[in-house]
């Protein structure tokens, strides 16, 4: 039996608080932990069929007409299989959800870099020296790949203008009005996105690195020209994601069409490289930002125009100012986003989407007119807090950014900060504390879970995946509070698209959205013990293996000759109708900045974060020690590099392309404060995965400026720039 | 990687032979498996001397003399480097990551590649890669690259940290060339500039085999080297200076001083360390050493900003020096 | 070509293609996948493995090199996969996804021995003084090692938390 929830209106209950077993909401081991300490863990590239074939995708070294024009001499190499250059190939990884294929074919390429044919092997080093071997000629005319070479869109539901922007601007007392550029960013995540294809003249099996099963399954079924059904996919482990295995990738169906063709096994793994090219990218972006306030620091006007890039024929654009909608009170607005179409390699979604890098530039002006206002930052956010919605003038379902704010400055010790820059000097290094805020949009998508419970324990099953965010850990949790079983009497399988379709791991959704099918799936198999007992099942307790109605007390083994299968759904309702619902936080950082050589060191990093329940603290601590950290990239080290002549990426390594290594990341402090948001669902839990990113850099961008006098305003601020600053600032 | 003959070399004459008949050498092998993994190089035969007796550190004429087989992370280990010359000590530990550093060799690191990420890519020009085939870089993205000793045929910039310190120690390389001799070349003519032929990094002979690294007597004097990079560590230099300074009362008695993140090769130039011998450190001089090591600077797009950092560099290295 | 390897105290005799990696030899030969392949370019410190005791980057190696050698990967640190450190691993969340995990655990095994044998780092202030095991130490030799799920403040706590305890260097040479 399943129970069907629809989010329509707010859970006052709160169940969670008043389950017995003290396992839900509290720090507890992951599971699949020790599978990955012992390298037990199994990823996409990680099984061994009988008869298995490497594949190695080919780039396109220009943009235009493909030419393979020694096909066949590769094809009789000793080895070679294959030189595959089929039309059904994809030009890029698929947006996230979108259910389908992407733009496929080979014969054309329309950014450098882009997979233009598979070369399938008996080994890999076979293809891999076959894949170099094969002498691809682009006959075609450069493409603008600059944003500045074309006349940017601008689509009509991406613009806002509220009240009179224009003169309010003009006559406000204190304007700041400035730009900020962010530049383009990978995901980057370890594992190298790979895919193990298997054909039985039938099915097609294949295991991948890929975040949302369901839609990843429809969109290689019609990728390959298969129906739906006949796709098995594969996910238990995956190495991380952070949006950029959102959408079935090139590996995945360059590996389905080789089986297919081939008959036999095949595993395509993207080199490092592939990696940084033919998945997606975040856009790099330009985003004017104005600010009307009054003297006092309360805003009537704000501005956020921002521009991005993306491929021709992609439907997703960077939505920088998603955050900007609601973060802030103000009469007055200006939002519009352009998007300049050019032959870069494609953008997509990168950990949160429009507010990582549109709440972090945000959050830079903000400090800008904390400066020129001379309001403290923090009393400057809680002046500008809003009562409702300040667009559709909905109520919050839950706001708790003041608690964040206080509760966060009050742990940092912000109090005892100086208000004027370049205060504090330790031999070379001017040390100073920035903060920002944080918003994120919350949502829940459509998941299914089931749960089997027998004497011997329960199993939870959903083709969600586990992508380092801890659902295997959390699933375990609530199943294992609601049926009253120990931890270990829980198996939690995922990544499997035979189980019931979960909603995939994508933007902070999973907790709140496949974690609550499996809370209904429980609820369902209480409500079945509960009529076993003759009861209600509001007053069965379930602890310990055992179950507990009034004055009745039962083992469930007793109860349980047979298996009980409980079924959970949740789909969004009309909740996001009647109310706004998004997370909130702070981010408070401490740098000190050589004034020798523009170095920057964050020196400690406190984040606070409302995102309703927290399931279990300790795998929330490491998602957003993963988000801050991630904004110390945003603000220090991460840029992709774009050619200015062909768009090609010219740092596509983890050598060129700066990642935070262990020493750029200090101890940091995470403090989640108390909410409970009845509108998210049965749990009242929120997304986190994404929140510890947006504003993350702003806050150290900030420090900077507070350490220094010197204000950057062209991410990320490496040595060379910071210098800059400050002799521009005049020191 | 292209098919290749693998042979363990028992003895140095094997590896000379084939090194002679166009074949290359492995040690460390973390540059050169890098750069075969993507066809940048494709020797078809690659001589394995990582087991050659060539691993010693040992006293030399009051200096030291280096195996070409120590790896980085023992020749930053030992207790002589650590105590006498501090500078390579830091350098090498400045460099890569301690994984790199297990396998990385003294030789193998002389030796190694430019970072260049037009020469990593085989899809665009390199001359230095494809002799004749144009310059990508110039007109592109430069960020790791050089502004002194650069030529209209490449801007390459050698990467090691290692052989900026060697460069301000004075140290030799020796060579074992193909007929048995060996000699000691200065590492001032071990690197060439790269000219109309970048392709020719050294001065090696084909068959001459590097079989150590010898240190001069340590001359005291305050060593230091600082290294500034895009993150704070496991990064290439944007700029690095190495020093050994001998001051009194603020007067500087001898100095010599050598340039990562900058050169074609490390760099050092002993016209500004002739012009400050003798004289007091203050901002004048610090701004006329600057500006006679950077006189020749070509400053493309994106590397303007390496000047200030090497003026910001020599200023506080000087003026630590002879506090 | 035959080389012999000793991997996690097991001889195995094989016939390699010269091309093999060291990791791709352990991964795909001999089935131990437990060592990553994050870049195969030594640029993340994924394919971490012990090589006669010292961590090396298996990717940047030629298995046909090591004919003869000890090699340690994760899967030898210890008998049951729950050493000291394996299990402070899990304790303190040194992980998320899981696939930098076994390159951090040899890193961190080899890390604790070089300070054991008073090697410096770059951030030591001191070259010739004895070595302490701060967080500063510890973050600078860890740095070969990306994590890009971040998750160095418990990767960092998780070592510490065992070089406490001192009992890492014996798990390790079981």
């Amino acid at each position: 039996m399943t129970l069907d929830l629809k989010l329509d209106t707010p859970f006052e209950d709160h169940r969670a608080d008043q389950l017995p077993q003290g396992i839900l909401g509290h720090e507890q081991d992951r599971p699949d932990g020790w599978l990955k300490v012992a390298g037990r863990a199994t990823y996409a590239a990680e099984t061994d069929p009988d008869g298995l074939l490497h594949g190695v995708l080919v780039r396109a070294p220009a943009t235009g007409t493909v030419m393979l024009s020694n096909l066949a001499e590769v094809e009789a190499m000793p080895g070679v299989r294959k030189v595959m250059s089929h039309p059904k190939m994809i030009r890029n990884a698929a947006q996230g959800t979108a259910n389908k294929a992407p733009v496929q074919g080979v014969d054309h390429a329309d950014y450098v870099g882009q997979p233009i044919a598979l070369v399938v092997a008996e080994t890999f080093e076979t293809a891999t020296h076959a894949a170099h071997a094969l002498i691809v000629s682009v006959d075609g005319v450069v493409k603008p790949a600059t944003p500045d070479e074309v006349t940017p869109e601008q689509p009509d539901d991406k613009q806002t203008i509220l009240g009179d922007p224009d003169i309010t601007f003009a006559d406000a007392d204190v304007l700041i009005d400035e730009t900020y550029t962010t530049p383009a960013m990978v995901s980057a995540a370890m594992e190298p996105h790979a895919a193990t294809a298997d054909w039985d003249g039938d099915t097609l099996t294949l295991r991948g690195a890929l975040q949302m099963l369901k839609f990843n399954k429809n969109e290689l079924a019609d990728s390959v020209g298969l129906p739906s059904e006949k796709v098995r996919l594969l996910a238990p482990y995956v190495g991380g994601g952070f949006g950029s295995k959102l959408g079935i990738s090139a590996d995945c169906v360059a590996a389905a069409l080789a089986a297919m063709e081939l008959g036999q096994p095949v595993r395509v793994v993207q080199h490092r490289r592939q990696v940084f090219e033919v998945n997606t990218r975040r856009s790099e972006t330009r985003q004017h930002i104005r600010l009307a306030a009054s003297k006092d620091g309360k805003l009537v006007g704000l501005g956020h125009e921002a521009l991005v890039s993306q491929l021709p024929e992609e439907d997703f654009s960077e939505p920088v100012i998603q955050g900007s909608h609601f973060a802030y009170a103000a009469a007055n607005r200006k939002l519009g986003l352009e998007i300049a179409r050019i032959h870069r390699p494609a953008a997509g979604s990168v950990r949160a989407p429009g507010e990582s890098v549109g709440v972090t530039a945000f959050e830079i002006a903000m400090d800008e007119l904390a400066v020129a206002t001379g309001v403290d930052p923090v009393e400057l956010r809680l002046k500008n807090i809003p009562d409702k919605d300040p667009e559709s003038g909905k109520p919050f379902s839950s706001h708790r950014l003041e608690s964040a704010l206080k509760q966060g400055a009050e742990a940092f010790g912000w109090g005892s900060r100086p208000d004027k820059p370049r205060q504090h000097r330790d031999g070379e290094w001017w040390t100073g504390t920035g903060m920002s805020a944080a918003f994120r949009v919350n949502m829940v998508i459509e998941a299914e879970a089931r749960i089997v419970l027998s004497e011997s324990g329960a199993t939870v099953q959903s083709d969600m995946t586990d992508i380092g965010t801890g659902s295997y850990a959390i699933f375990q949790q609530i199943a294992a509070e609601l049926l009253g079983q120990p931890m270990d009497q829980v198996t939690v399988e995922l990544g499997d698209t035979r189980f019931p379709p979960g909603s995939g791991s994508g933007g902070s959704f999973g907790a709140a959205s496949t974690g609550t099918a499996v809370w209904l799936a429980a609820m369902e198999i209480r409500q079945q013990i509960a009529d076993r007992l003759g009861c209600a099942e509001g007053d069965l307790t379930l602890q310990d293996g055992i179950a507990t109605c009034g004055n009745t007390r039962t083992s469930l083994g007793d109860l349980l000759s047979d298996e009980i299968t409980g079924h959970g759904h949740v789909e969004p309702g009309d909740a996001f109708e009647k109310v706004r619902q998004a997370t909130f936080g702070a981010h408070f950082a401490e740098v000190a900045v050589s004034d020798v050589t523009g170095e920057v060191r964050v020196r400690r990093m406190l984040g606070s974060f409302a995102c309703g329940r927290i399931l279990n603290p300790r795998t929330a601590r490491s998602q957003c020690h993963g988000g801050m950290t991630w904004g110390i990239g945003m603000a220090l080290t991460e840029e992709l590099t774009h050619d200015r002549r062909d768009g090609h990426i010219v740092n596509r390594d983890l050598a060129g392309y700066h990642v935070p290594v262990n020493a750029d990341v200090p101890d940091l402090e995470v403090l989640f404060v108390d909410e409970r948001d009845d509108w998210a669902g049965p749990m009242q839990a929120k997304g986190i995965g994404e929140l510890g990113i947006c504003g993350a850099g702003a806050a150290i961008i900030n420090a900077i400026h507070h350490a220094t006098g010197a204000r950057i305003r062209d991410l990320p601020a490496t040595p060379d720039k910071v210098i800059a600053a400050m002799t521009k600032a005049g020191y | 990687m292209k098919p290749f003959d693998y042979t363990r070399a028992d003895d140095l004459q094997t590896a000379q032979r084939a090194l002679h008949e166009g074949g290359t050498v492995i040690a460390g092998g973390t540059n050169l498996i890098d750069l075969m993994k993507l066809e940048v190089m494709t020797p078809g035969a690659v001589v394995d001397i990582s087991r050659l007796d060539l691993n010693d550190i040992r006293d030399h004429d009051g200096g030291l003399y280096i195996g070409a087989m120590v790896t980085n992370s023992d020749l930053a280990a030992d207790l002589r480097v650590r105590r006498d010359y501090p500078v390579l000590s830091r350098a090498l530990l400045a460099g890569a990551s301690g994984q790199l550093r297990n396998k990385a060799t003294t030789g193998g690191n002389l030796l190694q590649r430019t970072r260049c990420p037009y020469f990593y890519d085989r899809d665009t020009s390199c001359n230095k890669r494809t002799p004749g085939s144009g310059c990508a870089a110039i007109g592109g993205e430069l960020r790791n690259h050089a502004i002194l000793g650069t030529s209209d045929d490449c801007v390459a910039l050698h990467p090691s940290d290692m052989a900026v310190a060697l460069r301000v120690l004075d140290a030799q390389v020796e060579i074992e060339s193909l007929d048995g001799t060996r000699h000691l070349r200065p590492l001032d003519d071990f690197y060439r500039l790269p000219g109309t032929t970048p392709h020719i990094e050294t001065s090696l002979e084909p068959g001459d085999i590097i079989t150590a690294v010898v240190l001069p007597k340590p001359t005291g004097g305050q060593q230091s080297y600082r290294k500034i990079r895009d993150r704070a560590s496991y990064a290439f230099a944007l700029v690095s200076i190495a020093s050994v300074i001998n001051a009194r009362d603020g007067k500087i008695e001898n100095i010599a001083l050598a340039f990562g993140g900058i050169g074609a090769r490390p760099w050092r130039d002993t016209r500004v360390e002739d012009m400050m011998r003798g004289q007091t450190v203050d901002d004048q001089l610090i701004q006329k050493a600057g500006d006679l090591l950077l006189s020749d600077a070509r400053l493309l797009e994106g590397l303007e900003f390496k000047a200030d950092l090497v003026h910001r560099l020599l200023s506080s290295t000087l003026t630590e020096a002879v506090q | 070509m035959n080389t012999n390897l000793t991997v996690n105290g097991r001889p195995h005799a094989l016939d390699l293609d010269t091309r093999v990696t060291l990791l791709d030899a352990l991964r795909d030969q001999l089935k131990l996948t437990g060592s990553k392949k994050g870049c195969d370019h030594g640029q993340c410190g994924a394919c971490t493995v012990l090589v006669n005791g010292q961590r090396i980057n298996a990717c940047l190696s030629l298995a046909v090199m090591h004919d003869g050698d000890e090699i340690t990967t994760v899967e030898g640190l210890s008998s049951d996969g729950r050493s000291p450190l394996q299990a402070a691993f899990v304790r303190h969340d040194g992980m998320q996804c899981g696939y930098c995990t076994p390159g951090q655990l040899c890193s961190a095994t080899a890390v604790l021995d070089e300070i054991a044998r008073g090697w410096p780092s770059h951030v030591s202030a001191d070259l010739e003084g004895p070595v302490e095991l701060t967080r500063e130490e510890l973050a600078e030799r860890m740095s070969g090692n990306i994590c890009r799920c971040s998750c160095y403040p418990g990767i960092s706590k998780a070592i510490l938390s065992v070089a406490e305890d001192g009992t890492v260097h014996r798990e390790a040479a079981e």
